[in-house]
């Protein structure tokens, strides 16, 4: 347990250090509210839509803790480089101690740059809807969190350095968020891009996120759970599994 | 009485396809001694080092370390020795006193010693004052001595130390090498070490062995080592066992990433 414990802190204390890196991952997902969410709002409004502000900012968060949760993943293979994954690798501790400390400490810091994004939203007019819910939004805060630092993780884990991290980026992680929902309604949409929608975890994730805010889940609270949820920990199991297979 | 025997390797071999990097080879370490190990590069120095030190498992042979074998009982073999990797293994970001902290945890130092053994540990190297200084900020000698401070709070009864002395200026390595033999002297702890710098294998191993091929071509003290060459250096002798061709080794993808991680201002 402490082991857990000193290895989340780790992540808490390296991030709390490390203020360039806080603006630079807050910077994309507020320029996405402004820019999207004023630019779009008249556009929205007038197809009856309502608010897009109010429509957008679940998925503003969503996205902010899915980059973060990304990268704490994938700061793997920067202590693999940098030397100290081998300092953790050769202790006298079980893998799975390593990679769910990591993960905890990962997770944690992308709730907290959701949180703040959120502070944002608000302040660019969003309106939580019902008080009542909060604790369901967190709850699927956290599972977002958790699914994306444990694809960081296995993404981390099988590469050798960071030159394909551009590569993972772009054919991985924007995919994922511009088909989660994240920015428009997910009815009425054509067919193929229903479908990849549905095959893809965060749409469950910023589904729960959003109703839990908002009221409102186009799938249903349960449904939203039950996918993310699994999602998560398969992904998890599978982190672990290719975290347990590194050698220094 | 015969000392007891704390490293025990038995014809190890380790192949990669069809590539023999370690080809049987067997030595012994008593407690208290200095083993230095050496070779040219890609000689299997570092495969025999991960071997030991429970990270690659052998195609063949058995290994002992103070009794526990690295495949069967991993974490009692990993508690039983403390190591100095080639590169720094420190997290730059977080203080020297963090950096100890988080390695007594991981080892299980129990918690109403942490603090004391840090505080002795960091007094050893003379970074006691630096305690509360960034591990990213410390020049290569002081991240040495940092990790040799850090290998020793866990009271290993071995010390593998690879290349402890690379890339540091002589005042330095005269430092450090004290800080080893008084070591080995004081805890009888066992230290096994590799290095290019043949001067020092001399001055401080108590028994050498030099693997070329994957092979132990010679195995002794430094004295028998130049009397069976009949050379005046250790360095004589080495190459007059190993011959005079450079050895070329791969640069590896971390090698290229880290002055990537450079470039981008992490440590």
């Amino acid at each position: 347990m402490s082991i857990i414990y000193i290895l989340w802190l780790r992540q808490l204390k390296r991030y709390s250090r490390s203020r360039a890196r806080i603006f630079a991952s807050l910077a994309q997902p507020i320029l996405f509210l402004f820019a999207m969410g004023f630019g779009f709002g008249p556009t929205f409004q007038k197809a009856g839509n309502g608010n897009y502000i109010q429509f957008l900012a679940p998925g503003i968060v969503a996205m902010a803790i899915l980059f973060s949760a990304v990268f704490s993943g994938i700061e793997i293979l920067w202590d693999r480089q940098f030397g100290f994954l081998k300092e953790t690798l050769v202790a006298p501790v079980h893998r799975i101690q390593i990679v769910l400390g990591r993960t905890l400490g990962g997770a944690t810091v992308a709730i907290i740059q959701g949180l703040i994004v959120f502070c944002f939203c608000m302040i660019a007019g969003f309106r939580i809807q019902d008080y009542g819910l909060l604790p369901v939004a967190a709850a699927f805060m956290f599972l977002i969190a958790m699914l994306f630092t444990a694809i960081g993780t296995i993404v981390g884990s099988l590469l050798e350095d960071m030159q394909a991290f551009p590569l993972i980026m772009n054919f991985l992680v924007m995919p994922m968020f511009f088909f989660s929902g994240a920015l428009f309604p997910v009815k009425n949409l054509p067919g193929i891009l229903s479908g990849v929608m549905r095959l893809n975890p965060l749409t469950y994730g910023v589904d729960g996120l959003r109703g839990a805010l908002n009221h409102g889940f186009a799938f249903g609270v349960t449904t939203d759970f039950v996918c993310l949820g699994l999602a998560a920990l398969v992904l998890l199991a599978v982190g672990n599994y290719f975290f347990a297979r590194i050698e220094v | 009485m015969t000392a007891e025997k704390v490293i025990v390797a038995s014809n190890l071999v380790k192949t990669f396809k069809d590539f023999r990097a370690v080809d049987d080879i067997s030595f012994e370490v008593e407690a208290g001694k200095i083993f230095g190990f050496l070779g040219p590069n890609g000689a299997g120095k570092t495969t025999t080092i991960k071997m030991l030190t429970t990270t690659l498992a052998p195609t063949q042979g058995t290994i002992l370390l103070a009794g526990h074998d690295p495949q069967r009982a991993p974490l009692a073999a990993r508690r039983a020795f403390g190591i100095v990797f080639q590169d720094p293994s420190l997290d730059g970001e977080m203080t020297a006193q963090e950096n100890m902290k988080l390695h007594a945890v991981l080892y299980s130092v129990p918690r109403g010693e942490q603090a004391g053994r840090i505080e002795a540990a960091l007094k050893f190297v003379g970074l006691w004052d630096r305690k509360d200084s960034f591990a990213k900020t410390f020049s290569g000698g002081m991240k040495r001595r940092l990790e040799i401070a850090r290998a020793l709070l866990h009271t290993p009864r071995i010390l593998f130390l690879d290349e402890p002395t690379l890339g540091l200026d002589p005042q330095t390595r005269n430092h450090v090498w004290e800080y080893i033999q008084t070591l080995a002297r004081d805890r009888n702890m066992t230290v096994f070490f590799t290095t290019h710098y043949m001067d020092e294998a001399d001055r401080v191993a108590d028994e050498i062995a030099i693997i070329d091929r994957g092979r132990i071509v010679a195995h002794g003290t430094p004295g028998a080592l130049k009397e069976n060459a009949n050379a005046a250096t250790l360095e004589e002798a080495f190459i007059s066992l190993t011959g005079h061709a450079i050895r070329d080794e791969q640069a590896s993808s971390s090698d290229r990433t880290r002055t990537m991680g450079r470039l981008w201002g992490r440590t």
